[in-house]
Parts: structure tokens; sequence; C-alpha cells
């Protein structure tokens, strides 16, 4: 059995490696595969999987990456991902790459969209829409028909059959991945001294550049490892991080949260790995499964509307009683509409709550890491002070 | 930092400059709308508040409705001298510095008693219709206010045209919405059943109206160009894209204003400045987003100064593209031409067809560049915008400038930056120019 520490340590290389050699050798390895990038926070990866494609999640450059081309494309007001993400496409870092997806989060990657259009005019490249209406007959079948053009689009542009079957089976595929996920986090919210924030994210974090097959084995590999170690308990109080959904913080900043006294016990990183809530249905119409999920069984997030006001984040409030968690941590992308234009009302639902909250901002490639420990270790002796609890 | 521009000895007082019947038609339109506004609770006439692109007037006015836009509101605010302390109101509530100054400048007048330009108090919305179009921001503002307001929110989601065509699956869609959920709950709001002959006869109305519009616009494209259609095109799309589109006010002000357009290029005339007439067409210019509204004059006064005219700009067409590819609502096709419009506004379009327009532009009006003006709160208009500036000049081979500010937070507004850049990308069209004119006579 592998320890914890070869996995993560397995998993830390490709997170490091922004030349994405995982996924080139999946490519090279049969002739006439081809690999489709997607952006956060949410695409349908069955239907690139169903095509025998490999789904390539990109999430910016991180702290590593120096981005020199990037930012001539780019203001000082807007965030850093896409910036990274320009430079990763130019220095020729995604060479490999058939098709690059944008969903819809925000007007800066929407705008991507197109600029990529421009930029890499042989590459595949759709802004991928979402409904903001989730009535089934409206939101609904208008989201069956995307998913029908992207299906259409990736046949003809990759040269690949997305049969109907093929789909139900990688929706299956998909089911288990999604499942094994919900493990982790749910092991981590039990024993978050035996799953370090950080280990957790590089493990899911995996599942973006490997096979999904191989992604699903590694998280039961690491599953059982886990069980079988110790490690000590701190007097760390709980807290859920929110408002990471799309450009990434460093990994410092995940570890500096814990450092400082906070055990992460959910957090909405990464969110691909378990948008959708449940398992989507094998049976039956594949694309209209993958839309019922989305509209009725996926996560909240602050790119996605709140039809019901008196709903507005109560997932939070939810989230903080399902989790035991003691606090509410807002890390929220500098220059980053959907998270800051969503805080003040998302704080003010924890505050009529009484759910202790704290903000601040990161970019993906901050490198101080002092203020953040003062302020998440004020956050927690404030917590394990003078809780009511 | 801010660099005081001092009005030449030479120059008339703007406050003297003779003004068209249009310009007095429209600040008296203008006057009329807030009136109707904040004096809906005691004439008892419902508000609905919406967005400017994706505005649904033709709509709004068969429930009889006023239609309160918050962008006016902002921009109102920012002509004003007043958006900068709402700005900062809205900060101090704890929003973020990083995001659009509209929803600040709006949340801090509501924090600082919701005031009207007439001085009377904005009454509460009865209802918000959140045509979410182009812009991603309207999503979360209108959250925002729902929160304030508690009242019925309608959510609109227009699809965004990120393969540069609408699709009939979009179209469908935004019917649908429209049949199944826009208009029953603006029945339920307003009390009133929808009717839509009265939509045929509004949209009638608007397409009269957006003909005139763009026999204005396009009068640019004479020389000297009649009109500015960036800071002269700000008023002239007031009407059209407020709450005037499909009434006979509109059709009055532009039946008006095409007149003065005939009468000004019969008499070989340029644009009216703040300051009069302009003096010699210099510089034809196209533009790229929108501009500052807290030193707009001042902002103004940079261009004409130097003879430069604006001939073409993408923010005309913020609230509706009918120049473009001919665009007209369509009384035929009630629902369907009010989805159309949607999904054409110019921020909803993707950026190749943003890139292609703006070329078009400079090619047909004979434009020397292009200008951006990045808005610092805008990503919507501002991302990719420095991709866009290269992509123009390549395809045109005239030289492009970039200047930054933001609509309404005047401590992203620094002129002495701003002049210098204008200045000298004026000298590199005169060059470019000059080299033209070598090259010709070599040749």
């Amino acid at each position: 059995m592998k320890s914890t520490e070869e996995i993560i340590k397995r998993c830390e290389e490709l997170y490091e490696d922004l030349n994405f050699t995982a996924a080139r050798e999946w490519k090279d390895a049969k002739p006439g595969r081809k690999v489709v990038g997607y952006m956060p926070i949410y695409v349908p990866r069955e239907i690139i999987h169903a095509g025998g494609m490999l789904p390539l999640g990109i999430v910016g450059g991180g702290d590593q990456l120096e981005v020199i081309h990037g930012d001539a494309y780019y203001q000082s007001y807007i965030c850093r991902i896409p910036r990274s993400t320009i430079e990763l496409g130019v220095g020729g870092n995604l060479d490999f790459v058939d098709g690059m997806l944008f969903p819809s989060i925000c007007d800066v990657i929407r705008n991507l969209s197109g600029m990529w259009k421009l930029m890499f005019p042989d590459v595949y490249s759709r802004y991928f829409d979402l409904p903001q209406n989730f009535n089934d007959d409206i939101g609904g079948n208008y989201y069956i028909s995307e998913l029908q053009e992207l299906r259409q689009g990736l046949e003809e542009h990759c040269g690949v059959d997305i049969t109907d079957d093929a789909l139900r089976r990688s929706i299956a595929v998909y089911n288990e991945n999604r499942k094994l996920v919900r493990e982790v986090y749910a092991y981590r919210t039990k024993q978050p001294w035996k799953a370090a924030a950080a280990d957790v994210y590089l493990l899911i974090r995996a599942g973006l550049v490997l096979p999904v097959e191989e992604h699903s084995q590694m998280l039961q590999d690491w599953l059982a490892a886990v069980d079988a170690e110790d490690r000590p308990m701190k007097d760390n109080c709980r807290v859920i991080v929110t408002g990471l959904f799309c450009e990434q913080p460093p990994l410092n900043l995940i570890k500096s949260i814990e450092l400082s006294g906070c055990y992460i016990v959910d957090d909405d990183l990464l969110l691909v790995s378990r948008w959708l809530l449940d398992d989507v249905s094998t049976e039956g119409h594949a694309l209209g499964n993958l839309a019922d999920a989305f509209l009725h069984h996926s996560e909240s997030t602050s790119s996605k509307y709140e039809p019901v006001e008196t709903e507005k984040g109560q997932y939070l409030v939810r989230a903080v009683e399902k989790y035991g968690a003691e606090g509410v941590i807002f890390a929220s992308p500098s220059f980053c509409d959907p998270a800051l234009l969503d805080r003040p009302m998302l704080q003010n639902v924890l505050n009529a709550a009484n759910i202790p909250n704290i903000a601040f901002k990161y970019a993906e490639n901050s490198g101080q890491m002092q203020p953040i420990r003062e302020q998440a270790g004020t956050f927690a002796d404030s917590i394990k002070l003078w809780s009511e609890a | 930092m801010s660099t005081v521009i001092t009005t030449p000895k030479n120059r008339p007082d703007p406050r003297d400059a003779a003004k068209d019947d249009s310009m007095i038609k429209q600040k008296e339109m203008m006057a009329r709308h807030f009136d109707k506004i904040t004096d809906a609770p005691e004439s008892g006439q419902k508000v609905c508040a919406t967005f400017v692109p994706g505005n649904l007037n033709e709509l709004i006015m068969c429930f009889d409705f006023a239609n309160n836009l918050p962008e006016v509101n902002a921009i109102q605010n920012g002509l004003r001298k007043k958006s900068g302390q709402f700005v900062m109101e809205a900060e101090k509530l704890g929003h973020s510095e990083d995001v659009c100054t509209y929803v600040k400048s709006d949340i801090g007048m509501m924090a600082k008693g919701n005031l009207a330009p007439n001085g009377k108090p904005f009454p509460d919305p009865d209802v918000l219709l959140l045509s979410y179009t182009g812009c991603f921001t309207f999503l979360k503002w209108f959250e925002l206010l729902r929160e304030q307001y508690k009242c019925e929110t309608i959510m609109l989601h227009t699809p965004y045209e990120g393969d540069g065509k609408i699709t009939d699956n979009m179209r469908k869609y935004m019917v649908k919405q429209l049949k199944e959920e826009v208009i029953p709950k603006l029945e339920r709001v307003s009390g009133v059943k929808f009717d839509i002959d009265r939509l045929r006869e509004n949209l009638r109305r608007s397409a009269k109206a957006e003909d005139d519009l763009v026999y204005v616009l396009e009068s640019a494209k004479k020389r000297p160009s009649p009109i500015d259609a960036y800071f002269g095109g700000i008023y002239y799309i007031g009407p059209i894209f407020g709450a005037y589109r499909g009434t006979e006010e509109a059709i009055e002000y532009y039946a008006t204003l095409r007149k003065e357009i005939d009468a000004r290029i019969a008499a070989g005339l340029g644009p009216v400045t703040p300051e009069g007439p302009m003096g010699k067409e210099k510089y034809r210019l196209v533009t790229e987003g929108p501009p500052n509204y807290t030193n707009f004059r001042e902002f103004w006064k940079m261009f004409y100064d130097e003879g430069a005219v604006v001939v073409a700009s993408s923010y005309s067409k913020v609230g509706g593209v009918y120049d473009y590819d001919g665009f007209r609502h369509d009384p035929d096709r009630p629902l369907e031409t009010l989805a159309e419009y949607c999904l054409g506004v110019y921020t909803n379009r993707s950026l190749p067809q943003r890139v292609d327009m703006l070329v078009d532009y400079i090619n047909e009006y004979e434009a020397d560049g292009l200008l951006i003006n990045s808005i610092k709160s805008c990503n919507s208009f501002s991302a990719g915008q420095l991709l866009m500036m290269r992509e123009v000049e390549k395809r045109t081979g005239k030289p492009a400038a970039f200047v930054e500010s933001d609509l309404v937070d005047p401590r992203y507004f620094s002129a002495a930056n701003i002049k210098n850049r204008l200045e000298s990308y004026f000298q590199m069209i005169d060059q470019k120019k000059a080299g033209a004119s070598i090259k010709g006579a070599a040749a």
C-alpha cells in the first residue's frame, strides 16, 4: 500500500509541472488522442471523456510561473488568472491542447474565450454558457441544446464520436470519481488533523490533469492510506474558506491558514470536482440527466444566480452547521467580480446567523503570507477565546 | 493627482453657448423622466428598475411602469460630481475597492438618502427586472438591490454570443423566459394584463426613432463630421437607451435632431461642443469603451481643443446596436425581436465581433485611428482591450492609443496623464499622415 506521503508527492509533482507532462504523455501514448482544456468553475467533463479525450483543467499559472507576455494583455486592475493562462498559451505550455472551454464565470473569462479564438485560431475554443434560469422547461431545454452543441463541436473539431452509450458510461466513471472526492472531503471534515488542507487540495488538483480512472484510483489509495496513519490533533478551530472558486490561492496560503490555527473543514476550491452534488443518472437521456443535475443538484457559488431571496447565502450557513465549522474565511482573489460583489451579501447572512467571519484578498502569485497568518491567527484566537461554544 | 485645465480667455463661457432645440428637448425629457419616477408615490404609478443594455422599455411600458435605470442615475451622479462620495460610502459599508463603481455609486446613493437629480427621493422599486445582458455585474447588482428592497426580482438571462452569432437555441430560450416568467411576473406586480398589440405599437415607434438615430450616427461619415459620436453621442443615445424608446417623444426628439444634423451638414459645420461649434476637424477617431463621467467636459475638451472628433464609438452601441448590422425592433415578431435586441447589444458580442466592428468603423468612417478609454471598473468592456487594440492596428494599419480612467470614480481620472497620452497620440497620427503623403508623392 502506498503511503499518503508518496501519493501527495506525486500530486505535488503534477501541481508543479506547468508543462503538463502527464497529459502530454497520455496524448502521445496513442495516435489520434485529443486533449481538451477547461477553465473554472464547471464543465461537464463527461462529454469530453465520452469522446475518448482527456479533459484538462487549466487554473492559471500559480506562483511559480513568471508572467511576462500575459501582463502585456491586461490592465493592472484585472485579476491574475487570465494573464497567467495567456502566458501558458503564448509560452507553448498548452501547445498540445486541441480545444479550450471557457465556462460562464465572469466577464474576464468570458472575454478570454474571444481572445483565445483570436490568438489560437487552430484550437477549438468555446464559451460554455450555463443557464441562470433553473426551470427544466426553460433553462433545462436551453442547457441541453448547449450540451448538444458542445458535443457536436467537439466531434467535428476533434474528429471523434460521442455516442449516448459512451456518455452514460462516462457519467458512471465521473459519478465514481465524485463519490470518492466527497469521501475525501468527508474524511477531512471528520478528522482534519489527519488530512491537511494542502494535501487534500493537491490530491483533488491532480484530478485536473490525470485521466479520471487514474485519479479515482489515487483517491482510493489515499483514503486507505490516511486511515492507517496517525497524526496528532491540534487545538485548532474549524473554518470554512470560501471565494477560492476560480483563481487559485498559492499553496502557501492554504498552509498558512492551517498553520495559523484553523482546520479547513470545507472550501470551494476546484469546484469542478464536486460541482454536481449527487450521482447523475446513468439511465435514459444522458444530456438530460446532466442538465437535471446542473439545475437541481449542483453547488451554489457566486457566479450563479440565487432566484430565491431568502435562500441567498444560506448554503454557507448550512455548511457551517453540517461541517461543524466555527467561522468562515472569505478569501477572494483581487479584482474578482463574482467573489467581491457577493461577499457583502454573504457576510450579512453570516452576521445575521452569528457566524464569525473575516475577509482578505489574495492573488495566485501572492508571496507574503505573514499578514494572512496574522489575520487568520487572530480570527482563530478570537473564536477559541470568545466563542459562545 | 489631477491637473486643472484652464479655459482660454477667448473661449465663450460654456453656459452662454447656444443650445440646439434637440438639447433643450432632451433636457426637458430627462427632467420629466426623473419627475415621473419620484412622483410615483403620489401618482400611484409603479416603478420597475432595469439596466440599459437589455432594457426592455417597450415591454415595461405595457404594464404602465415607470422605468428607473440605475446606470443613468450613476451617470447623473458622476456628471454632478456626487458619485465620488457615494462610491466611498459604499466602500465604507464593506464593498470592495476593486468592483464596479456604478454599483457602489448606486449603493452609496441609497445610503445617503437616495435622492434623484431633481432633489426628491427615489421611491423603492416595485420590481427589479434583472436583464442579465452583456455584463456579469448586473447579476450581483440586482441581488444587492433585492437585499435592500425585498421586492420581486425577475431574471432574464441573455446568453452571450460566444461564437459570434445568435443561435435558434438562444432566441428560443429568451422568448420562453419572456413568455413564461417575465411577462406573467410583470402582470402580477403591475396588475395590468399583457396586451401584445400594445407591445407591437411600442415596437413600431421604437423602429421609427431608431431609423433617425442611425441617420444621425452615420452622418459622421461626412467631412467634416457634423457630430461627435462619443461625447455628443452620449446625448444622442440618451432617449433611445433610456425610458423613452417606444414613445412618441423619442420619435419627435430624433426627428428634431436629424433636422439639426441636416442643417449642420448643409452649412459644412462640425459638432457642437459645450463651448459652441467645434473648430476645424483635424483628427477623426473611433473610440472603444465608455467615457469618464466625473470629468466629462474636461475629457471632451482635450479632444475638441485639438480638433479631434470621434466619428464612431462602441459605447454608443451599449444599449443596442442599430447601425452596424441593421437591427430594428420588429413589431411583427414582438418577443423574438426583444430577444434579438438583448442578444445583439455591444457588450454581449464576442471579442472577435467587437474587433470586426471597430475595424469596419475605421474603414467606413475614414478614421485616423482607434482610441481606447479603458475603464477600471468595467471588465465587460476592458478585459481583452489590449489585444483588441493590436488586432485593429494590424488590420487597419492605423495607429491606436490607450488611456485609462473610470466611469464615476473621480479617483481614477488623471487629467495630466490622459492629456499627455492624447497629445502623443495626435502627434503619432500626424506622423503617420505625413509618412503616407510622402509615400504618395514618391509614388
